[in-house]
């Protein structure tokens, strides 16, 4: 069985050269990717990963405001009932990456991360859940 | 000799030409040699080649270029509330920048006001927050907006910002057609690559129409769009592509424009560019050069425009955000000196420079210092201002420029086809067919894939990682405190302003927006004098224009 992930924009944020990328290189790696496109709310974010029964939600974050919606989409997912693992990637401090761990986050990939450690971190996400 | 119209074609007696144009223009009070004293021509080359200041531009849009005139360090600087920013803007004066550049917070760039729930979490941190009146009078103060230019990046409400600023203005004291500055307000690019737009294209090419004219009439110091490829080879574009898509907005810009009854001289010398300086330092320098090249052909053969100014394309120029490297951050500096001097080499008129930190967050004020020294070495240590066009007439360099052009006039070709003949159609359906953004996405996935597999290099990020782990960067912080200030400071301009004023405001704008022969700026500032939100503005027109969706592709 192949790996389903949801990669996702959560915010105002237009930026969506690395969600791109990223949906092809797991698309690549022979994972089915669903994408829904910008400006998605966290409730949004839950509800579509739920009804699309992923093992992964991804998310893409380049505006500064991960710390304050990266916890709201793995909330609205527990609140659910979900145990979904959230990955998160993009423009993230490093002092940030604590914290965003302690928010329930599965993985963080910061800027530069190889094609290689993204599939091996979704693929990881996605085994120990 | 053959004069055309007041500009001058490439003829065996070019040198004579631009020689005296050169003689009238104004010098620097600089020493024009090198280091050991050899004196330096203004330009080199054979007095029958092409000449700066010379129809087609291709080696500069004046004929003195940096002798009369370095370019502008225009540092573009935005974060937290208006009176951050203003701080900031005010350090950039006093460390020698000489014009600002405005960058805003997304709730802005899309038009929402900082107390919208669709704002939790971004308010201030990818730039400056602004709600209304209040914020743009905090955001300007102490500054003279009748001295410094101001550059504003703003696109999808572009036209109620730009109202905003001139009622600030004219509020303290400066008349609207002393303001110097340029409005971004190229809203095909945010479709295209940006992705923050807000109205369908068609409405928003309405407003874009509104400021262009309402500038041309009134402001004459105002240039009304800056034609952007630095968002679209920052999305992922080959510097082809970002060359070829950025004249192709261009031109539907003009095709607009003339749609609108405005004579295509009008409104040609008021459009800018701005384009990116990526690491391939070549390519950049010869994209710059065709990119002058295609435009004097074009707004003279395919626009029949008539004042050389309409042909000159005169840019601002950014260095490549992407090519900064979270790793080893420091090495950021040695690309940004890079990318920034292929862009003076380049002939652009005016540059921002990335900070080292840029990977991680918005630069501290320690990190944009360095930056703007940056380019302070390259005017005033190396020399290489002395002679306009310096790679010119490099086999190389003419060589790379002219392939340039030829591969970009195949994509004109493409757009016109899309369009029917029209390219300001061809633009509005390749972004509904999704034309540009696959085309964008399918060059940054190359890009992507040369990196993993090694053929491209990035240093410290997949070769020469030793000294990766020893970064102890400061990186700024936006704290939720902002947030929370600028929810409280709305809350406040509601509270205290005329509600009726505000009624009769939006009443009138809903009715002016669904008349497509109503200019809309004048409404608009004066909605801004009544305390009107961005938010509540750009919502009434939302209500009329529709808002944009668009169709997700991988």
């Amino acid at each position: 069985m192949s790996i389903r992930v949801l990669v996702a924009k959560v915010g105002l944020d237009g930026h969506d050269r690395g969600i791109k990328v990223v949906a092809r290189l797991l698309r690549d790696a022979g994972m089915e990717v669903v994408y829904t496109g910008l400006f998605q709310t966290p409730e949004m974010v839950a509800v579509t990963a739920i009804q699309e029964d992923v093992d992964v939600v991804g998310l893409s974050m380049l505006s500064g405001a991960h710390l304050t919606l990266v916890p709201l989409v793995v909330a609205a997912l527990r609140k659910r009932g979900s145990d979904i693992p959230v990955v998160v990637g993009g423009i993230v401090p490093p002092s940030d990456i604590s914290l965003l761990l302690e928010a329930g986050v599965a993985g963080v990939m910061g800027p530069g991360a190889s094609g290689e450690s993204v599939v091996a971190t979704i693929t990881e996400a996605a085994r120990v859940a | 000799m053959r004069i055309i119209q007041g500009g001058s074609e490439v003829t065996n007696d070019s040198y004579e030409i631009w020689q005296e144009a050169f003689k009238r223009s104004p010098l620097r009070d600089a020493t024009f040699s090198t280091m050991s004293g050899i004196p330096l021509e203004p330009v080199y080359g054979p007095p029958d080649g092409e000449f700066p200041g010379l129809y087609p531009y291709t080696r500069g849009p004046h004929a003195s270029m940096y002798r009369s005139k370095l370019w502008t360090m225009r540092m573009f600087a935005g974060f937290g509330l208006a009176t951050d920013t203003n701080g900031r803007f005010k350090e950039i004066i006093r460390s020698g920048g000489d014009g600002l550049s405005t960058a805003f917070d997304m709730p802005t760039l899309l038009g929402l006001d900082s107390d919208d729930p669709m704002a939790l979490g971004e308010v201030g941190r990818c730039g400056v927050a602004i709600d209304s009146l209040a914020d743009m009078r905090d955001l300007f103060s102490g500054i003279d907006l009748g001295k410094t230019t101001t550059s504003m990046t703003i696109n999808s409400p572009a036209a109620v910002i730009f109202a905003m600023f001139i009622a600030q203005a004219e509020d303290s004291g400066v008349e609207r057609a002393q303001l110097g500055g340029t409005l971004q307000n190229d809203i095909l690019k945010e479709y295209q690559a940006q992705k923050e737009f807000v109205f369908p294209p068609r409405p928003s090419m309405r407003l874009v129409r509104d400021t262009m004219t309402f500038a041309a009439t009134e402001m004459p110091r105002w240039n009304s769009i800056s034609i952007s490829g630095y968002h679209i080879r920052e999305a992922g574009s080959t510097a082809v592509e970002e060359l070829a898509f950025t004249l192709a907005n261009g031109f539907a810009y003009l095709e607009l424009a003339r749609e609108a009854d405005l004579d295509v001289d009008t409104i040609a010398p008021r459009l800018s560019f701005f384009f990116n300086a990526h690491i391939d330092f070549f390519e950049e320098v010869a994209k710059y050069r065709a990119a002058r090249n295609i435009w004097a052909k074009w707004t003279r053969g395919h626009y029949g425009a008539k004042l050389e100014k309409s042909w000159q394309l005169r840019f601002h120029t950014q260095t490549a955000g992407v090519s900064l490297t979270a790793q080893q951050p420091e090495v950021n500096i040695v690309r940004t000196a890079i990318e920034a001097l292929a862009g003076v080499l380049g002939g652009t008129q005016s540059l921002h420079t990335n900070s080292m930190d840029e990977a991680l967050a918005l630069p501290t004020e320690k990190a944009a210092r360095i930056a703007l020294r940056t380019q302070q070495v390259l005017a005033f240590e190396t020399n290489v201002v002395h002679v306009a066009d310096p790679l010119g007439g490099s086999y190389f360099v003419e060589a790379l420029t002219t392939e340039m052009e030829r591969q970009a006039e195949e994509i004109f070709a493409e757009v016109m086809a899309l369009g029917n003949g029209s390219m300001l159609e061809g633009c509005i359906e390749g972004i509904e067919n999704n034309y540009f953004q696959d085309r964008i996405a399918d060059s940054s996935y190359q890009l992507e894939r040369n990196f993993n597999n090694g053929t491209r290099t990035v240093v410290g990020a997949n070769r020469f990682l030793e000294g990766n782990d020893e970064t102890d960067l400061d990186t700024l912080r936006i704290t939720g405190e902002d947030e929370r200030k600028q929810r409280e400071r709305v809350a406040q301009v509601r509270q205290n302003r005329d509600d009726q004023a505000v009624r009769r405001s939006l009443e009138l704008l809903a009715s002016q927006a669904a008349d497509p022969e109503i200019n809309l700026m004048p409404g608009l500032i004066e909605a801004s004098r009544n305390y009107v939100t961005v938010g509540e503005m750009m919502s009434t027109m939302a209500g009329v224009f529709g808002r944009y969706v668009e169709t997700a592709s991988i």
